[in-house]
Order: structure tokens, then C-alpha cells, then sequence
């Protein structure tokens, strides 16, 4: 418990001189609102629907585009590495494809789909199926060879050695793809509302900017960074669980 | 071996020559065209699709007319000045992550109080999605290129300070010891031994960082406008140019690749005396 203090406790300090600060006059209190302002904003959100309304609606994007590329890039990656056709002819397009800065594609998901949740979930699959691929792949083409050879001079049918033996040893490294997809998707999320949406965390935090309410805008903004981080110690939890087999060899 | 597989073997190496070099040539071009055959097809594809009108010019310009849009804007030397914006605006980022972020890793793995104050703040800001600052940052800098830079650096020195931290704890003892026991200063020990060992998992960090700052960069432009790619694609979205928009995107992904292979060439560079630069590079 005292470790734990001890450990937050700049974190702590950093709240306090920002309270200060404000409190204080040291910084002007539209550039910066006291923390317990802010707190205030966040309860007052809460409470009026605003943020639960707009929390559903960039929770949908986030799970509707994340999802898609998890299962659509984990099929395309451990396929690239099982079967050299399949390899030769994708990995010249994942390789064009890897480097290409994701949010570029914000306005031409919006040119295709419009403003809705279609572009985001868009633009977040296309973003996030790119580390998914690379992982499955990687992961996939790692698992020992002698294992494969063992299990199909048992008499394992091809799909039956993808299965139980391939896909157990991509995990780890395809685990850690979907960890930093998860990290992108929030990334893609907050910019391409910011940029253009109607609801959202970006949406709310552009407009409640634009309408002078910083308070509030620091709320929201903080509200998106904490999910961020919970959603990767959550992931990180579950992926511990999963790969809890491992740890005995 | 059996005297059969023997006398293959033999025939196999009498008839290394002119042939087998033929074969060779052959096989690497038949893997030349598989590699760039579906990148072709794909554009092909593109060309076809739009010109068949299944998609309106709006919804998928021509390739053809994508390419045009980008010799034009490179004659009348658009391309020049927002290239040229938005490299500088990365590259700027970058350089200061680096820098920075190189610099707080190694205070963090030297300096119990720096590691105290620093730790939770990397933990817990690490995995956030710091773009959500960026209405902050224009609130304190403006939207001009300090602003800009600012933002890019937020997100960019995560990775860096980070990959800093592990790669110095994961420095060996014995290569610590051997050098303290042969008389090394602390300078000494930093530059000529920790740093060195360290630099692998520096550079991965560094790997992370560069594509980070370029699509900061460019959501940095489409937010806050003014020249640069990011902000040009925002102009012409805005007023429906949708062949500009995808000459932009066009732009943006040539640079992105470019300096993805920078980074790899200097690593190779960097590393060389490296075991993993013998190493078959993965994709």
C-alpha cells in the first residue's frame, strides 16, 4: 500500500502544482483550469448523458474496427506463413502497405463512407490489421519446425498441426501485434474525430473546445488518456492469463 | 550415402557452369516479377476500377489522373515547400524524442530520484493516446510549427525513453564488471560499453518513434492547417478535390516508406559489428 504511494506519489505531485497553478494565478485559468474544476466538469458530464452517449459511440468504433482486424489480419498473417503462395503474392502489398503514416487515410475513409461510424471503423481496420498481419505472420513462421514435423509424422492432418500446433506458438507474438493495434486504434479513434465526426471523444472535445468550455474539454481529454491506458493494463492482464502455459517452459 | 545419390551428386557439380548460372538467372527473375506482380495487379486493378465507372471519379480518381495531379503539383513546386514542411516538422519531432528521450532513459537507469519521478509518468502516459492532448497544445502554442513539434514530441518520446530503460537494464553484468574491474571511468563505462550494448534496443525504440512522429505530424497539419501534406489534404477534402487527396495520400506513403528504409539502412549501419546484422533481415 505505502509502496504503491510512494511509487504514484509524482503523479500526486504533479495534480498538486497543477491545482497551484491555476489556483494561483501562475498560468491563466482558461490555459489551464484547476484540476478540481475539471473534476467538476467530468461529474456534471456524467451525470447529463454526454459522456456515456459519446463514450458508446467511440467504444463501438474502437470495438467494430479493432475486431475486424484482429480476425481478418490473424487469418491473412498465419496464411502468409503456412501457404508461399498466399505469402508471395501479399507480402509485397503488406510491405507497401506497413510504412504508409495511418492517418493519412482519414479523409479518403470519410470520401468513401462519410461522417458516421463507417469511416472510423474503416479507417481503424485498416490501420490495425497492419501490425495484426505482421505479428500472426511473424509468430506463425517462428513455430519449431521439428514440432510440426513431430506432430504430422504422428498422423496430424495439415489443418490439425495449423491448429494445435502453429497457432499456439504464433500467440506470444501475435498477442503482442493485437497490443500495439489496440494502442493505434485509440490514436486513429480520437484523430479522425477530431478531425471530422459528430459524436465521439474527439467530437466532444473539438466542439467543447470551440464553445470555450475548457473545463470540460480537459475532462474529456483526460477521460480518453485513462481509457487508453486501462484498455492496454487490461489487455496486458488478460494476455498474462493466456499465455499463463508458457511460463513452464 | 548410397553410391546412386554419389554419382548424382557428382553429375550435379560436373555440370555447375553456364547452365545452373542460366537457372539461377531465370529463377530470380521469375521471383523478381512474383514479388511486384500483385503491387501491378493492384494498381491495375485501381486504374481499371475507376476508369470502368463503378466507382464515380469522386470516389476513386484514376490512377492515371492521381499520377497527373502529382507532376503538376511538383512543377508548380507545391510539392516542393509541403513536403519539404512536413518532413521538417517530423524529422524536427523525432530529433528531439530522441534526443530527449535517450537522455531521460539513461537518468532514469542512473538516478534513483530521476527513475522515481519518471517511472509512474512513463507507465501510466506510455500506453495513452497522447493525440487527445493535441486541442490542449493549441490552446497553449497556438497552430503554428512550435505547436506542431510540441505534439509529435509528446507522442514520439514515449517509445524512445522507454526502449532507453530496458535496453540499459539489459546491458550484462559481466561486461559492467570486466570493464570496472579493468580500471574504466564512469564516462568510459557510458560510451564505451553500456551505450554500445544498449544501442539495439535504443534502436527499435527509435524504429517506433519515426513512423509515431510522421502520422502525428500529419493529423498535427489536418487539425491545424496551414501548409504541409496533412493540411493540403484537408483543403482539398474540403472542397470535394478528391484526386488531390489521394495524390496526397500517394505523397504521404512515399515519404513514410523512405524513411522506414532510412531507419533500417542506419541500423544496418549502426549495428554492424552486431551479430544481428549477419542476421536475414524479416520483413
Amino acid at each position: 500500500m505505502t509502496k504503491t504511494f510512494i511509487r504514484y506519489l509524482p503523479l500526486l505531485l504533479l495534480a498538486v502544482v497543477w491545482e497551484m497553478a491555476a489556483r494561483l494565478g501562475w498560468v491563466s485559468s482558461t490555459a489551464l483550469p484547476p484540476l478540481t474544476d475539471v473534476v467538476r466538469a467530468w461529474v456534471d458530464m456524467l451525470f447529463d448523458g454526454e459522456l456515456l452517449r459519446n463514450s458508446a459511440s467511440s467504444l463501438y468504433r474502437i470495438i467494430g474496427g479493432l475486431g475486424l482486424s484482429i480476425v481478418i489480419g490473424t487469418v491473412l498473417g498465419i496464411s502468409m506463413a503456412w501457404w508461399k503462395p498466399v505469402n508471395v503474392l501479399l507480402a509485397p502489398i503488406v510491405e507497401i502497405f506497413y510504412p504508409v503514416p495511418k492517418s493519412a487515410l482519414i479523409p479518403v475513409t470519410v470520401i468513401w463512407l462519410g461522417y458516421g461510424d463507417g469511416s472510423k471503423i474503416l479507417l481503424i481496420f485498416l490501420g490495425c490489421m497492419v501490425p495484426v498481419t505482421i505479428g500472426a505472420f511473424n509468430g506463425a513462421r517462428a513455430s519449431e519446425q521439428v514440432m510440426v514435423w513431430s506432430a504430422r509424422s504422428m498422423g496430424a492432418s495439415k489443418l490439425r498441426v495449423l491448429w494445435d500446433v502453429v497457432m499456439p506458438g504464433a500467440m506470444p507474438e501475435l498477442l503482442n501485434g493485437i497490443r500495439t493495434a489496440l494502442a493505434l486504434s485509440f490514436i486513429l479513434l480520437v484523430s479522425s474525430e477530431l478531425i471530422v465526426a459528430q459524436k465521439g471523444f474527439g467530437y466532444l472535445i473539438g466542439s467543447l473546445g470551440a464553445g470555450g468550455s475548457y473545463d470540460a474539454m480537459y475532462a474529456v481529454v483526460l477521460t480518453v488518456a485513462f481509457l487508453g491506458f486501462a484498455a492496454d493494463r487490461i489487455y496486458l492482464a488478460i494476455t498474462r492469463r493466456t499465455l499463463a502455459w508458457r511460463a513452464m517452459s | 550415402m548410397t553410391k546412386d545419390a554419389q554419382e548424382t551428386q557428382e553429375t550435379r557439380e560436373t555440370i555447375h557452369g553456364v547452365p545452373e548460372m542460366l537457372g539461377r538467372l531465370a529463377w530470380r527473375l521469375i521471383w523478381g516479377f512474383a514479388r511486384i506482380f500483385s503491387i501491378v495487379a493492384l494498381l491495375a486493378a485501381w486504374e481499371i476500377l475507376a476508369r470502368s465507372h463503378t466507382f464515380t471519379p469522386f470516389q476513386l480518381p484514376a490512377l492515371s489522373a492521381v499520377l497527373e495531379r502529382i507532376w503538376s503539383d511538383a512543377e508548380s513546386g507545391d510539392l516542393a515547400i509541403n513536403t519539404a514542411l512536413t518532413l521538417y516538422r517530423a524529422l524536427a519531432g523525432f530529433l528531439i524524442s530522441a534526443v530527449g528521450g535517450i537522455a531521460i532513459g539513461m537518468a532514469m537507469s542512473r538516478n534513483a530520484a530521476a527513475n522515481w519521478f519518471f517511472d509512474p509518468i512513463v507507465s501510466v502516459g506510455f500506453p495513452m493516446p497522447k493525440i487527445a492532448f493535441l486541442p490542449v497544445v493549441i490552446l497553449w502554442l497556438g497552430v503554428y510549427d512550435t505547436a506542431k513539434v510540441t505534439i509529435i514530441v509528446v507522442d514520439a518520446i514515449f517509445p524512445v525513453i522507454a526502449a532507453t530503460v530496458i535496453a540499459i537494464q539489459g546491458v550484462e553484468r559481466e561486461l559492467i564488471w570486466s570493464a570496472r574491474n579493468m580500471g574504466a571511468s564512469n564516462r568510459q563505462l557510458l560510451h564505451q560499453v553500456i551505450l554500445p550494448a544498449a544501442l539495439p534496443q535504443i534502436m527499435t525504440g527509435l524504429q517506433v518513434a519515426m513512423p509515431l512522429s510522421l502520422i502525428v505530424a500529419v493529423v498535427a497539419e489536418m487539425l491545424m492547417g496551414g501548409y504541409g501534406l496533412g493540411g493540403a489534404m484537408m483543403t482539398a477534402s474540403r472542397f470535394a478535390n478528391s484526386t488531390s487527396v489521394f495524390a496526397g495520400i500517394v505523397e504521404i506513403a512515399v515519404i513514410g516508406y523512405v524513411l522506414i528504409k532510412a531507419m533500417t539502412v542506419i541500423r544496418r549501419r549502426l549495428l554492424i559489428w552486431h551479430p544481428e546484422a549477419n542476421a536475414p533481415a524479416t520483413a
